[in-house]
């Protein structure tokens, strides 16, 4: 997938607008922010609803569930769960589709890009 | 049961303060013996200011629980939930939903495009100087609001624990703290800092466990029958349900939603957090970090509720209004009625060492923020040595340091909680939105980066000159005076808008382009974490 459009040449530095142009780099943009734009809209919204609730629903709220817990205190007990499992979620689904494509490109560009500058390149921990 | 806590308080006050005083001295010498073993290979900058990026992911996680769990979570939360009952919950559930824009947004492209501070990052691709002035700027705005709130707690904390009331003596205490901080902080760099942080909120998030449980066991494991207890002891089953303390008129509701803003937005652009990400060595630790900060904070939050319940079941709503340090009192007095003096003394000495630590790393961000941002990049234009900067960046510690203690016997006094959640409105309105354009908007421009941070931090801050926080209340920092034609306390809701439509309004208007091939590499960089995997040095 396009390895020699950004192995750049042992003179020059990398050239970041053509790996950013590479197939590989467009899908990880892509599952990265296809993941994190809808998420993070999906839990403003949650908290804004219950935020809204608190303030301009009171009586609903109060309403009791079961003893003294009432809908307000589950509905914020939910916010915790939620921001649990969305963290969970996420991690998850980063090492499994973000990390090994990034791991590659990162891989290939930075080999050269660190005997260029001479610095030491310990190999890549997986 | 009124009348007995601040009864015993006076009469055990010389046993309670030695004791207070043993414990705390005891951490203090603790952490000072560490902070030197571990400061003594900082050689560079980098060691300086981000331990050598050489903690691991759960090592900064708790860090940054330590740093995030400030007296205003542990004092100012407990308090709002003894006093105001549900409405204090809404704090706690604000400050945990946020580090989800932190996780999803900020803190691994962060750690991977920046080096020192949230200006290298903000500047990457735009042009240096305007941009990381502002950025600078913004910074060192926060981590005062932010360090005003912590000498606050602190003046608080020793007005209960010593019975000092007067002015003078409470100031000689918040002189102490300051100038331990100080040490900490030139002595130990990042390294010190982080390690303080970390014992710090096991001995925190320890100690409010062992109350949680302690609450828990009184009422037979029954959170329906504590509630009931907190309702029966308040003679108020309002307390219960949201709107105590908010819900009293239109403008207290539209409050309410400007702190919810504030609080969700805010913990992603506090520079002291985000400063915390280059500690560790790569993204993935930076994720790491921020999971296990999330648990830890998430957990505490929940005996927080459990303690602030308890506090107003079991000491009452008006023993900890009427004690000394108010609010804030919440927690000391309920440890003192569980487990006495002793337990008191634990609980105050973690709450010092809360507020020590917090205190170090602001200072440490504002430190680096000028010496890096400020000094190295601006005034001598890059042509600064990392030892110099390292230098200038000890002496601002002392001047930060210097100027945190003189703020906090002025801001003596308020709710600690209310006061971060200014701080949280004004990072949310001068930073989020710059952070999140030149991350994720190619066409994001300096003209609009220095829109949005100037006009975010200024609209921030002159809604809270003009509101009833600083005059026209009986609250409020100059009582006397009425010039708050602002009806809201916190600005979050009109100026973090306004931000994100300058930072979008100064890029449309913008007739530069900014250098498309540095946007790449700020893209590249930032999703693959090119070039920034290990320890960089300048």
């Amino acid at each position: 997938m396009g390895n020699d459009a950004h192995t750049p040449d042992a003179a020059a530095s990398v050239d970041f607008e053509q790996v950013q142009s590479t197939e590989r780099f467009q899908k990880l943009r892509k599952r990265h922010r296809s993941f994190v734009f809808p998420m993070a809209v999906a839990f403003l919204l949650w908290y804004f609803a219950y935020v809204l609730l608190a303030d301009y629903a009171v009586g609903f709220m109060s309403t009791k569930v079961w003893g003294n817990i009432n809908v307000g205190l589950i509905l914020g007990l939910l916010q915790f769960v939620s921001t649990f499992a969305i963290t969970g979620f996420y991690v998850s689904y980063s090492n499994r589709k973000l990390d090994p494509i990034a791991a590659e490109i990162r891989h290939e560009i930075e080999g050269h890009e660190f005997d260029k500058h001479g610095n030491i390149v310990s190999g890549e921990k997986k | 049961m009124i009348g007995i806590a601040t009864a015993v308080d006076v009469a055990d006050l010389k046993e309670t303060t030695l004791l207070n005083m043993g414990i705390f001295g005891l951490f203090v010498a603790v952490t000072m013996v560490i902070v030197i073993r571990a400061s003594r290979n900082n050689k560079t900058a980098a060691d300086y200011y981000a331990a050598g990026r050489s903690f691991t992911g759960s090592q900064n996680g708790t860090a940054i629980a330590g740093d995030y769990l400030s007296a205003a979570s542990f004092l100012g939360i407990t308090g709002a939930i003894a006093i105001n009952g549900y409405d204090g919950f809404m704090y706690s559930i604000g400050f945990l939903v946020a580090w989800l824009v932190a996780l999803l947004l900020v803190a691994e492209l962060l750690r991977n495009t920046g080096k020192f501070t949230m200006a290298d990052v903000l500047s990457f691709r735009l042009q240096q100087r305007p941009v990381r002035i502002a950025a600078a700027i913004s910074t060192l705005a926060v981590c005062f609001f932010y360090l005003l709130a912590q000498m606050a707690g602190a003046g608080s904390l020793v007005s209960l624990l010593l019975g000092i009331s007067d002015w003078g003596g409470q100031a000689l205490v918040i002189i102490v703290v300051g100038a331990l901080m100080i040490m900490y902080v030139l002595i130990g760099g990042m390294k010190g800092t982080t390690w303080v942080q970390i014992i710090k909120a096991i001995l925190l998030i320890s100690g409010a466990a062992v109350m949680t449980f302690w609450v828990l066991a009184i009422y037979g494991f029954n959170v329906s029958s504590l509630l009931g207890a907190a309702a029966d002891t308040a003679n108020n089953p309002a307390v219960l349900n949201p709107g105590l303390q908010y819900g009293k008129s239109e403008t207290s509701k539209l409050d309410f939603m400007s702190l919810g803003l504030a609080l969700v937005l805010g913990t992603a652009a506090l520079p002291h957090v985000l400063m915390r990400f280059y500690t560790v060595p790569t993204a993935k630790e930076a994720r790491k970090s921020v999971v296990w900060s999330i648990w830890l904070i998430g957990i505490f939050y929940l005996f927080t509720l459990v303690l602030g319940y308890g506090a107003a079941a079991l000491v009452g709503a008006d023993t900890i209004k009427s004690a000394p340090g108010g609010v804030n009192s919440a927690a000391p007095l309920l440890a003192f009625y569980l487990g006495g003096p002793l337990l008191l003394g634990f609980i105050s000495a973690v709450a010092f060492a809360t507020i020590l630590a917090v205190v170090a790393g602001l200072t440490i961000t504002a430190a680096a923020s000028f010496a890096h941002d400020i000094y190295a990049s601006v005034i001598s234009k890059g042509k600064a040595d990392a030892d110099t900067e390292v230098k200038v960046a000890r002496r601002t510690v002392v001047v930060i340091g210097v100027m945190a203690i003189l703020g906090g016997i002025f801001a003596n006094g308020q709710n600690v909680a209310f006061l971060v959640a200014l701080a949280f409105a004004v990072a949310a309105s001068a930073n989020l939105p710059t952070i999140i354009y030149s991350l994720f908007w190619r066409r994001f421009t300096t003209q609009g980066a220095v829109w949005s941070m100037y006009g975010g931090l200024g609209s921030a801050i002159i809604l809270i000159i003009f509101s009833p926080v600083v005059s026209g209340a009986k609250t409020s920092m100059i009582a006397g005076a009425n010039f708050a034609f602002f009806p809201l306390s916190n600005p979050g809701i009109v100026s973090i808008p306004l931000a994100f439509l300058l930072g979008w309004l100064g890029t449309v208007l913008d007739k530069r382009r900014e250098d498309t091939a540095k946007q790449a590499e700020m893209e590249v960089r930032s999703l693959t974490g090119v070039g920034a995997e290990k320890a960089v040095d300048h």
